[in-house]
């Protein structure tokens, strides 16, 4: 079922009524309670609110890691509530790009290799790999490290392997979590510089952040409480 | 396409695989030497069936042999006074035997003397077998010199022998044996010819030849030596009445030789108040063989099974520490985009790369084994192809066996909390 809104280009992404309940013991946990938003194309929105707000269940549902307990999410017109874990696997495949707080980078392989990774499970042979991973990392300013492994590099240079490992499959929307929390200010800033490029590039960028000065950054804002949007905020 | 990709992740399993050499080696002995005794339990057992089935066919699968010997009432009774012994088979057997039996091929009749051999300066006791040119049809061996007995010498009476390579070295040394005389006790012979002799004891099978043979024809033993036999022992002179000391008898087919077997054993009863024959049966013995075979490969086998399965284990342990301590490269995978049957197949191409390395190792300890027991210990040992495929493929199979839990607990990994996992 294809609505009006979903076949209107500017909107990537679409949530009515999404519940995520989780089972603690006897508890029931509303981590989210019945959001409805939209995320349009091209934009750059933070998701901000204290913890326990469910701004990471949020994250996790919109980066199909996890499913919703009621409710629909579409995905660039997929209804993805229904989808089984192989199908949301292929989502995240071919769709999404995730950066993490903790960098996330597999320490064993060199820089080239966590850069290819999502080209490796996209089925890439290893020739078009490495022209990419160079191309990015390039990109990204790390051209010189490609042989280096992610404990050789500090966190900026990691964050920023991890960035293009996130562009490798070139998706259209970018999951960040926390991207600057692990980097001193400066490192941040020049982080939070590249994702802004990225964006007037045209990736649609969430990032979820507890800063307000980074949210700054962000064109959109959406504070949230309580497993609910409270506010959005536009500039 | 699909190959080269199976491949390149054969690759990157052994890359991981090196990241760790240390654990990689120690969790592949297991499986090593779990092959290695697989393949060296095989090659032993392989080696004595094959040794017996050797014996065996030395002996003739289609033969019966009846031996005489002297009944144990016989025994304490020659001990008591000089007695002459009339015990064993007859010339009356041999013809009943050869005429009854529908399956009988033909009965060779043996009469044994024990005679010194004479020539020039050297000396040897040799037993004269008596018997008729068929003996040499019925066992086989290699002629080294000559030629060996034929029906004319029987019917010319003639005086010629055929010796074994043996007793030709320890009489003759390197002259040029054929044609020169010996003398055997009081006669004279020609030798004509010389044969290989398998001698003795091989194993378990008594062998009908022995090294120190002399055949001559049976009807020239009956002429010079008659049937009775003086035995001079310490305080008593002992003769004995003995016809025939031996009869190979050929069945036609193996499929009757049982049969024929019980049938003659049945017949001899009946015309035999002593129990002064044995009848042995190489074919039993063959059965015999192949029980042990049998035997012999289930409690190797059981063995080598356990020891399979330690290594199987062992692999698996690690492999389940492994995962855990990869939980987050696994989640990052998840996040990425990876199925979990890419989880699943990531997993379990490092353990069957593992356990196909270990076999292969294996299967190289298993070939050395048993060249060390057959250089030192003397037994023989044989690998077979089939023993080193076998390997291959348990190697294989443990790993796929032993990685398949801990590979479908990595792709069960929740992402989210595996991202988490320190």
């Amino acid at each position: 079922m294809i609505n009006q809104a979903d076949k209107n280009e500017d909107l990537v992404i679409r949530l009515e009524d999404v519940h995520k309940i989780y089972q603690m013991g006897d508890q029931q946990v509303n981590a989210l309670a019945g959001v409805s938003t939209t995320f349009s194309a091209g934009g750059f929105c933070a998701i901000m609110g204290p913890s326990g707000s469910g701004k990471s269940t949020m994250l996790n549902l919109l980066g199909c890691l996890d499913r919703a307990t009621r409710g629909r999410y579409i995905l660039e017109g997929t209804d993805v509530s229904t989808l089984d874990d192989d199908a949301l696997s292929e989502l995240r495949l071919r769709h999404l790009g995730f950066i993490f707080q903790s960098f996330n980078l597999i320490p064993q392989l060199t820089v080239q290799r966590n850069i290819e990774l999502p080209l490796y499970y996209l089925g890439w042979d290893s020739e078009s790999s490495a022209e990419r991973a160079v191309e990015l990392a390039d990109k990204v300013g790390l051209a010189e490290r490609l042989n280096h492994r992610p404990t050789e590099l500090s966190g900026g240079q990691m964050q920023r392997v991890a960035i293009a490992r996130a562009l490798a499959n070139d998706p259209r929307i970018l999951l960040a979590d926390e991207p600057t929390g692990n980097l001193d200010t400066a490192t941040g800033e020049q982080i939070l510089q590249l994702l802004a490029e990225l964006n007037e590039q045209g990736k649609t960028i969430i990032m979820v952040t507890h800063e307000p000065d980074i949210a700054m950054l962000a064109r959109t804002r959406l504070h949230m409480r309580d497993g609910l949007i409270e506010t959005i905020e536009e500039d | 396409m699909r190959r080269l990709k199976l491949v390149r992740n054969i690759g990157l399993g052994i890359e991981n695989l090196l990241l760790h050499k240390l654990r990689t080696f120690l969790t592949m002995l297991g499986v090593v030497f779990g092959v290695g005794s697989v393949v060296a339990m095989l090659s032993v057992g392989e080696g004595a069936s094959k040794e017996a089935l050797e014996q065996i066919r030395k002996v003739g699968s289609n033969n019966i042999i009846i031996s005489s010997i002297k009944s144990v009432q016989e025994v304490s009774q020659a001990t008591i006074h000089s007695h002459m012994s009339i015990y064993g088979l007859t010339y009356e057997d041999q013809f009943r035997i050869s005429e009854t039996f529908g399956h009988v091929k033909q009965v060779v009749p043996v009469k044994l003397v024990r005679k010194d051999a004479r020539l020039g300066e050297r000396n040897l006791e040799l037993r004269i077998v008596g018997t008729t040119p068929a003996w040499f049809e019925l066992l086989r061996r290699p002629v080294v010199a000559g030629r060996v007995l034929r029906a004319e010498d029987a019917r010319d009476l003639a005086g010629v022998v055929v010796l074994t390579d043996f007793g030709a070295r320890k009489l003759l040394a390197a002259e040029n044996t054929i044609g020169q005389a010996v003398r055997i006790g009081g006669n004279f012979y020609e030798i004509i010819g010389i044969v290989k002799s398998e001698g003795g004891m091989a194993g378990s099978i008594q062998m009908p030849d022995e090294e120190i043979d002399a055949y001559i024809p049976i009807e020239v033993a009956k002429e010079r030596y008659g049937d009775i036999i003086l035995r001079i022992t310490a305080g008593s002179n002992e003769r004995e009445l003995v016809e025939l000391h031996k009869m190979v008898i050929e069945v036609d087919h193996i499929d009757n030789v049982e049969s024929t077997a019980k049938g003659i054993e049945a017949m001899l009863k009946r015309f035999h108040k002593k129990d002064d024959y044995r009848i042995s049966v190489p074919l039993a013995l063959l059965q015999q063989a192949k029980a042990t075979k049998r035997t012999f490969n289930i409690v190797l086998g059981s063995i080598a099974a356990i020891s399979l399965l330690v290594g199987g284990i062992g692999i698996m342990n690690i492999m389940l520490a492994s995962v855990t301590e990869r939980t987050r490269e696994i989640g990052i995978r998840r996040a990425i985009g990876a199925k979990r049957r890419q989880i699943i197949s990531q997993f379990l191409i490092e353990t069957v790369v593992l356990s196909t390395v270990g076999g292969f190792v294996g299967i190289g300890l298993g070939l050395f084994i048993p060249w060390l027991i057959t250089k030192f210990a003397g037994m023989p040992t044989v690998v077979t192809a089939d023993s080193v495929f076998l390997s291959v493929g348990i190697s294989i199979s443990v790993g796929i066996v032993f990685g398949l839990y801990p590979a479908v607990r990595a792709a069960n990994v929740d992402p989210i909390i595996a991202l988490r996992h320190e």
